[in-house]
Parts: C-alpha cells; sequence; structure tokens
C-alpha cells in the first residue's frame, strides 16, 4: 500500500550542511579561522624565525626590508613572526573558554526552559544580575585575586559568557517545551533529565553553533583585551594584545608596523569567526 | 457573453528550487463570469494557492511564468508596470487569507486599519469613518463603533474574519479571492461567515474566487467548480453537477473518502485514493492522475486527456463514460463490534474539574465531568472551541492535575492527578495522538528510535523481543520497514501520523486519546488513518476518547458521544441518538451548521453571539445565552439544569423534557 519508501526530502541537518557548503561567507572564514589553527598549531610551518630573537641594531626595520617582510620591531624582533606566534594563546584561550561557557550556559537555559516556574524565575534574576556586571571589570578583580594564568582567564572568561548563553538556550527551549513530542515523552515516562537533554537539546544545536560561534568571536576579543592591560601574558609574549599595547608607543615616530600588524592580524581572526557565525545564522534561520 | 471577470489562459508556472524549474501549475484555464462564484478544489500541494496568488501576480520571488496569461477585468497581469498593478490591487481586487488574525495587524484597532483601506484609494478621512461603518453593518457587525476600537487579538476569530472581509470590499472589488476563509474556524463561526459571503455575493454581485480543501464548503457557495490536481484542472462544471454526478475519477475518489452523512465505521469502510500526490515538479507527461487511478490503461500512460463535455461538466479523462457507468466500486463492509457495558468500564471520570488562574482571577475550564469509557469503545467529544475538550483530555492524561474532589479510575484504580504522580503502569494505561504529527514527533530522530524507545522504556519490552514487536507495530500502521531509518521530515503528513499512532499504540495502551488526528491531513488520507484507527480498535480492543471538530468524523468513528460546552457536559448517548434526536438544544445547533456535499444548505439554526468566557459564565444554564430553544420565564437563566438520565442510559442537561428536545427532521 504505502510502498514509497524513498524520502521525500533531506533532513534538516543534511539541508543546512549541503546550504552551508555552498555559502562563500562560510568557507571564507573557515579559510580564515583554518589559517590561524595551523599558525597556533604548527607556527614553525609558516614562518622559520624566533619571535624572539633581539636584535637591537635592526631595531624598526622597515618591511620588505633586509629579508624582513614585515619589519621588526623596538627590539629588533622579526614582526612576522611575532604576528603568527601570536596567535597560539588566543587559538586556545578563546575556544576553550567559550567552549566552557556554552557547556555550562546549555545546561542552565535548558533547565531554566524546561523545569520553568520557581526555577526558572530564581536563574533568571541571577542571570540578570551578571549579566549587569562589566566584563572587564570583573575578569581584572578575578586575575587580580586569583593566579593570573591560564585556567583563570578561561574560567572567568566562561562564567561571564555562560548567563548570556544561558539566556538564548532558555528561548529557544521555551518554543521546543510547548511542541507535542515533549508532552509524548513525558505521556512515556520519561524523567525531565532524558527529555532535557536527549529529546530537547538535539533539535536546538542550531542556535547553540550560532551562539557558540558569535561567542568565540567576541571570547578573542576579551582575552585580546585582557593582554592589552597586561594580563594572562609574560612579558614579551608575541600575544597581539600584548604586542599592540607594547608596541603603540612608536606609532608616534610613524613607526606603524610592530603594532597594526598584530591589530590585522587579531581583525582578520575577529572577521573570519563572524562570518561563519554570520552563515550560520542564516542557514538556521530558514 | 460579456467579457470574464477572471481568466486564466493555459497558465504555466514554476518555482526555481536550487537551480531547477519545478512545475507547479501545468497549463490551469478557466474564466470567471462577472457575479460567479468559482470554486477551486483539491488536496494541499495540488497548486490551489498558487493559482490564487497568480490572479494578483503576488508570487513568491522564485516563482517563474513559463507560458500563460492571466487576465482581470480585462488586463493583462503577468505584464503591468507597478504602478498600474498597485492600482489593480487597490480597486478590482481584494483578497482574504485563511488567518484572520495574521491578516490584521495586532498593533493597530480595529478603526485605524480599516479606515486605511478607504483612504488608500483617496477618500478623505472623514468620508473613510463613515464609510468604515457603513461597511462593518454590511458584514453584519452591529456595534461598529465598539469593534472599531478595539484591537484585533480581542475580536473571536469569526470577528476577525468578518473585519479582514469588510477590509476587503472596501474598494467595492469586482473579484474577491477567498484563500480557504473559514478553516480553522469553529462549525457555527463557519456557517455564519459562509452566509455573511452569500449575502455579500446577492447585494454586491462581486465574482468570487473560493478556495478550499473543504468540499462541502465550497458546494454550499459556489456556482462553478474546478478540480485541481498536480497543477492540472481535471473536472469542471456546475456546483451542483461536478458534486452529484463527478466524472473524473480524483473527484469521485475525494467525495467518497468523506464520511457522509450517518455512516459509520461497522456499516462501511471508507474508500481511499491510493498512491501520492506526485512531488512538485515530478514529470507528469500523460493523465496526471495515471499512477493511482483504477481505470488507468495504456491510452492514459501515453495520450494525453484533452477536455471533453460530459452533460454540463467537462472532464479530463479518457474513461470518463467507462467510469460514470460503473456501480459504486468496491464498497467494504464495515466489521460490527458488540460492546459490552455490562462490565465495568476501563475509565471512569467521576466529578472531574480542572480550574486555571490567570492575573489573579481563577476559572474552571473543565467542571464537574462524568463520564465513562467500556472496553473497545470510542467515545467521542465534541464542541466547540474553548469548550474545554483539550483541557479535559490533557486532564485525564495527567499533564497537568485535576482539581482536588473529582475522581479518576482506570480499570477500577483511582489515577492520582499529574503524571509525575503516577505509576509507569498507570501512564502506559492513557496514550495520546496529537492533532499534529509534526509537533507530535522528535524531528531529529528515526521512526525506529522513535518507536524503540517506547517500547524498551514505557512498554519494557526484553531487548531480544524489541525488534519483532517493532515490526509487528509498524505492520501494524501499515508501514514497511523501508520507512523505518527515516526521519520525520522525510515523510508525508499521513505517513507522520501513522508513526505518531504506533508510538501511541506501542506501548499497549488500554485508553487512547485522539486529539483531532486527522484535522490537519487531507480528505483521502484522513480516510486511510480513520480506518487505520477503526481497524487497531478492533484487533485490541482499546478504548478511545476521539476529540474533533468535525461532526462527520465524530460520527463515524465514535459509539457514544458527549457534548461539551463552557467546560460542561451538556448531553451524552449513543452516536445515533445524538445525532439524530431527539438532542440538546445546543448539539442541535452543532449541527445544523454542518454543511454538506450532497445538498446545499437549508434553514440553519443560528446561534446568537459569541460563546461566552469561562471566566464569568452564565447564570443558570451556561448555554441559555444563546439558545435558540430558551423556555419562557426565567428558570433557563436562573437555575442550572441538572443531568438526567435518559431512556438509553445517557445525560441530558436541559430543562426541556427529554421527549420534547429536537430532532432531525
Amino acid at each position: 500500500m504505502n510502498s514509497e519508501t524513498k524520502p521525500i526530502a533531506k533532513t534538516p541537518s543534511q539541508e543546512m550542511r549541503s546550504q552551508l557548503l555552498k555559502s562563500k561567507t562560510f568557507l571564507l572564514g573557515n579559510l580564515g579561522v583554518a589559517f590561524w589553527a595551523i599558525c597556533a598549531i604548527a607556527p614553525g610551518l609558516i614562518v622559520n624565525r624566533d619571535p624572539a630573537e633581539q636584535n637591537l641594531i635592526k631595531k624598526w626595520t622597515h618591511p620588505f626590508t633586509d629579508g624582513f617582510v614585515l619589519g621588526t620591531d623596538r627590539s629588533g624582533r622579526d614582526v612576522l613572526s611575532r604576528a603568527i606566534y601570536g596567535a597560539r594563546e588566543i587559538m586556545f584561550i578563546a575556544p576553550a573558554a567559550t567552549i566552557l561557557g556554552v557547556v555550562v550556559g546549555v545546561m542552565l537555559g535548558l533547565v531554566m526552559g524546561y523545569l520553568g516556574r520557581v526555577v526558572d524565575d530564581i536563574l533568571s534574576r541571577i542571570i540578570e544580575a551578571l549579566i549587569s556586571l562589566p566584563v572587564i571589570l570583573v575578569a581584572l578583580l578575578a586575575l587580580t585575586v586569583l593566579d593570573a594564568g591560564r585556567a583563570t582567564i578561561i574560567g572567568v572568561i566562561g562564567f561571564l559568557f555562560a548567563p548570556l548563553i544561558a539566556r538564548t538556550v532558555r528561548a529557544a527551549v521555551l518554543a521546543e517545551r510547548n511542541l507535542d513530542y515533549v508532552r509524548c515523552a513525558e505521556l512515556s515516562g520519561e524523567n525531565s533529565l532524558y527529555v532535557m537533554f536527549v529529546e530537547i537539546l538535539p533539535n536546538i544545536f542550531g542556535p547553540i553553533i550560532v551562539e557558540f560561534t558569535v561567542r568565540l568571536g567576541y571570547a578573542v576579543f576579551t582575552m585580546a583585551g585582557l593582554s592589552f592591560i597586561g594580563f594572562g601574558t609574560q612579558p614579551g609574549s608575541p600575544d597581539w594584545g600584548r604586542t599592540i599595547f607594547d608596541e603603540r608607543t612608536s606609532l608616534l615616530s610613524n613607526v606603524w608596523w610592530p603594532s597594526i600588524i598584530p591589530a590585522i592580524a587579531l581583525a582578520s581572526l575577529v572577521v573570519s569567526i563572524n562570518l561563519i557565525a554570520d552563515a550560520i545564522q542564516g542557514v538556521v534561520d530558514k | 457573453m460579456s467579457e470574464p471577470t477572471l481568466e486564466f489562459e493555459n497558465l504555466k508556472l514554476a518555482y526555481m528550487v536550487r537551480g531547477t524549474a519545478r512545475e507547479v501549475l501545468r497549463g490551469v484555464s478557466f474564466a470567471i463570469q462577472p457575479g460567479e462564484a468559482y470554486g477551486l478544489v483539491g488536496e494541499s500541494g495540488c497548486g490551489k494557492s498558487t493559482a490564487a496568488y497568480a490572479a494578483i501576480r503576488s508570487l513568491p520571488r522564485n516563482a517563474r511564468v513559463l507560458s500563460g496569461a492571466v487576465r482581470l477585468a480585462g488586463r493583462d497581469v503577468l505584464s503591468l508596470k507597478k504602478n498600474e498593478l498597485r492600482d489593480l490591487r487597490a480597486n478590482t481586487v481584494s483578497m482574504v487569507y485563511q488567518d484572520p488574525s495574521q491578516a490584521l495587524n495586532p498593533t493597530i484597532r480595529v478603526g485605524p486599519q480599516l479606515i486605511e483601506s478607504f483612504t488608500v484609494m483617496g477618500v478623505d478621512k472623514h468620508e473613510a469613518l463613515k464609510r468604515s461603518k457603513a461597511i462593518l453593518h454590511k458584514v453584519q457587525i452591529a456595534d461598529p463603533d465598539v469593534v472599531m476600537d478595539r484591537f484585533p487579538h480581542q475580536l473571536s476569530g469569526g470577528m476577525q474574519q468578518r473585519v479582514v472581509i469588510a477590509m476587503a470590499l472596501a474598494c467595492d472589488p469586482k473579484l474577491l479571492i477567498l484563500d480557504e476563509p473559514t478553516t480553522g474556524l469553529d462549525v457555527t463561526v463557519e456557517a455564519e461567515v459562509l452566509d455573511l459571503i452569500r449575502n455579500i455575493r446577492t447585494e454586491y454581485g462581486t465574482s468570487v474566487l473560493f478556495i478550499s480543501h473543504n468540499l462541502s464548503v465550497v458546494r454550499s457557495i459556489c456556482d462553478k467548480v474546478g478540480v485541481l490536481y498536480a497543477g492540472k484542472l481535471v473536472e469542471e462544471g456546475s456546483a451542483q453537477n461536478v458534486f452529484e454526478h463527478a466524472v473524473h475519477p480524483y473527484t469521485i475518489g475525494l467525495l467518497k473518502c468523506l464520511p457522509t452523512h450517518g455512516l459509520r465505521k461497522d456499516a462501511q469502510r471508507l474508500s481511499t485514493i491510493p498512491g501520492f500526490l506526485p512531488s512538485l515538479g515530478a514529470d507528469l507527461p500523460t493523465c496526471v492522475f495515471v499512477e493511482r487511478c483504477s481505470f488507468a490503461d495504456e491510452t492514459c500512460r501515453t495520450v494525453v486527456p484533452q477536455w471533453r463535455s460530459l452533460g454540463t461538466s467537462s472532464v479530463r479523462c479518457h474513461h470518463a463514460e467507462k467510469v460514470a457507468g460503473s456501480p459504486g466500486e468496491n464498497e467494504i463492509a464495515g466489521v460490527p463490534v458488540e460492546i459490552n457495558r455490562k462490565i465495568k468500564p476501563i475509565l471512569e471520570l467521576v466529578n472531574v474539574s480542572k480550574s486555571f488562574h490567570q492575573g489573579g482571577q481563577s476559572f474552571k475550564a473543565v467542571q464537574d465531568v462524568s463520564l465513562s469509557l467500556y472496553a473497545g469503545e470510542t467515545l467521542g467529544l465534541v464542541g466547540e472551541s474553548g469548550s474545554g475538550k483539550t483541557t479535559l483530555a490533557h486532564t485525564l492524561l495527567g499533564l497537568h492535575a485535576a482539581d482536588a474532589g473529582g475522581k479518576i479510575l482506570c480499570d477500577g484504580k483511582e489515577l492520582l492527578p499529574g503524571r509525575r504522580r503516577r505509576t509507569l503502569e498507570q501512564i502506559r494505561a492513557i496514550q495520546i495522538v496529537f492533532q499534529n504529527p509534526d509537533s507530535a514527533l522528535n524531528r531529529r530522530r528515526s521512526v525506529r528510535k522513535i518507536i524503540t524507545r517506547t517500547l524498551k522504556h514505557l512498554a519494557r519490552v526484553a531487548p531480544e523481543e524489541i525488534d519483532s514487536r517493532l515490526r509487528s507495530v509498524i505492520a501494524a500502521v501499515r508501514l514497511t520497514d523501508g520507512h523505518l531509518d527515516m526521519r520525520p521530515g522525510q515523510l508525508s503528513g499521513g505517513l507522520k501520523q501513522r508513526v505518531a499512532i504506533a508510538r501511541a499504540y506501542a506501548g499497549q495502551p488500554r485508553v487512547m486519546v485522539c486529539d483531532e488526528p486527522t484535522s490537519s491531513l487531507d480528505v483521502s488520507v484522513q480516510a486511510a488513518i480513520l480506518n487505520l484507527l477503526a481497524d487497531m480498535q478492533r484487533e485490541s480492543n482499546t478504548s478511545y476518547l476521539f476529540i474533533s471538530h468535525d461532526l462527520r468524523v465524530v460520527r463515524y468513528l465514535s459509539d457514544r458521544i458527549a457534548v461539551l460546552y463552557l467546560g460542561r457536559i451538556m448531553e451524552v448517548g449513543p452516536a445515533e441518538r445524538v445525532f439524530d434526536g431527539p438532542h440538546h438544544p445546543y448539539t442541535e445547533a452543532l449541527l445544523s451548521a454542518v454543511t454538506s456535499t450532497t445538498s446545499t444548505t437549508t434553514s440553519r439554526i443560528k446561534l446568537e453571539g459569541e460563546i461566552p468566557s469561562s471566566m464569568s459564565p452564565p447564570s443558570g444554564c451556561v448555554f441559555h445565552t444563546r439558545c435558540p430553544r430558551r423556555l419562557d420565564g426565567d428558570i433557563c437563566s436562573t437555575v442550572e439544569p441538572p443531568l438526567t438520565t435518559t431512556p438509553d442510559g445517557g445525560v441530558m442537561r436541559c430543562h426541556i423534557p427529554f421527549e420534547k428536545l429536537g430532532g432531525r427532521v
């Protein structure tokens, strides 16, 4: 009778994948992120100069002179090598912090959205209070009080992002919760944890991925900002934020490259991430 | 003959999907004469709405006209310039959409919205206000000032649709396009809107293009009908002719799928149309219906059928004479089932109430409902929207907790209110099939996963038996192994509903709540699902609580019927008695609002006013404010009638003695 077993459409995830692969912004963004990921994992493949090697005689060499493609800084260090090596810290800390924020935020959002009522009321108020705190101030406070290592930075950024993510996830859960499949699961005697994490969670992957990419961009910025004001990285480290801070005064002597190059590097990473976020958002919203 | 108001000339239209053109309209030609009402019918996906939008050239961006023409009041719609098109839409044609709550701007009061439809034509403000009031009178709104001062959400669905129709009439259009204008409205409201449309036609002489999947509604409104299938008209003729002497196999199939007046499951199975509507843009070089037609032969597969005249209808079929001459083919008799009401009922509700709190006020959505349900029996639950049908079902399932004081007994054991306090065994005993399978199935899971989980977790089937049980459940709902690894999004609506039924059945429930299980489906699919539900009930002796706004569907499946109004039981009784009488005045009014494909509407009992709010139910009999049989004196408005037992073992809540209540004439 119903012999027609040919699928009449692709599954939503197949459809999304094929649309993403056709999107130019998505490909371009991935190209940018992939480049910086390679720089972070194996900078030696791209440049062979040590980013810490000083040569004061050659300080402030112009780009394309003496074999320094992007010139040297105030200590005669190779700007190109430093820009490439500068991706290391940020490409580890920003994703780690974002993942932490997403994991915590998704759990909070699921609980708030699904259980609702008192639980939602209490958690919502706490989250609103947390969101109202200025990010940099909290980060400064935490880094001053606690040991200013990688773990603290990851923890602080993750902790500050979790409430924002929780709110987005909560809204997505509220829409799902009204669908009848949730009723069906409840009437199969499933407990709340199963309904939240096994039934609902896969259906809100879309907004979660969008949130992840958007937050990743912010995390890169926050991390760069913190190292710009001297937290989280050691003096002399090639990290972009720190380098921009260290070299910013040479702009006054018309030596732009030591500070502008890392700034461009930072911008290219953030723009690439945002291109991906945009493309995914476009597909998810459809 | 004068020039037609709307004329389609061999219109071929395609949607571009990822670079390929998918043909939606495969050469549609028809004409609507001035003052004529033309109905376009067919199942979803056959191109009805696309045709309507093409008439005013309001097509999605990916639509491409391949060939043909559309002429509206003598002008070629498809070649008009932007400003000419705007002018045409402002002055010559109006459209009414399915959902009035979406057609009105929720943030603007009704008055300004209505006045705007006059001012766009250049009428000055003062005059526009005057005309707005006049037009609201025309659509039978008694107090225009009050309505104009309201926001759309403060009006009921029927009132909103009247306002939309009023706006459509503002320009005194030559053509009024109505796209499923009553779908989603209650039968009583539907009947009012249809009356209104009929009055407008006689008064204004407007031509109407009426689009609906509901054949009986079209029958009651239209002079002429065109049956659309896969983007091609297959039959056209006067409404009376097409419905009474349908010639094309598709039209005949559609008409037969409907549970017609008085048809019952034990008397006859519903006919279905085998197979599926061809997918959008599929290659259909010959007769478009050939794959699903029982008359199809080699000619049908090689030669395109041309229009042929048969009596007053035209039809595109090679075998029209043969089809017309064939007797009512293979009507399969149903299997009568004896229900034993002497033993204890499976399910008993005693004085069940459910109140909700809203803004500090509390109101009873369901009040003191007592019902019983026997093994293998179907109890139909009817009433307008807002009567508490779904609330009652959800309370029964434990999705929300019933108020203290009532009792729900299943197999003689009391069920605690709220599913969290019930045992797995008790949860398993009562299951539900929801209206919309898109919502009821987790779209991220395969059919196999959905059903296996229920078998494993709810039915506690041993791991080694799961596979065989899965196969038997799937076979019971007439799905094949090939469907197991598909996700819901890859299945058609009817197949999805089968999966939802399989899931509900997987736990072998004693009672199944069917909440409008066929309302979102096409008629041919509806027939198959109703047959399936009847078969499965007979095989498993499950009891059904069947909720539907479609009274014919309820009658087809139900053994007994309970009528709910404002959360209270108005009457309960055997299906035949409730339908044929003597019945409650409310039931009488509901029944008289039902349109039929076999006859045009005769006189109908009108319900005055709106369904009252359950926040402040009327005193005495809650129905007295709208009751057409209200007794003289004030007994109805002061004393709530008790539930009295009727001779057939049912109950009735009315002051009028049972013998004097109305019946079908």
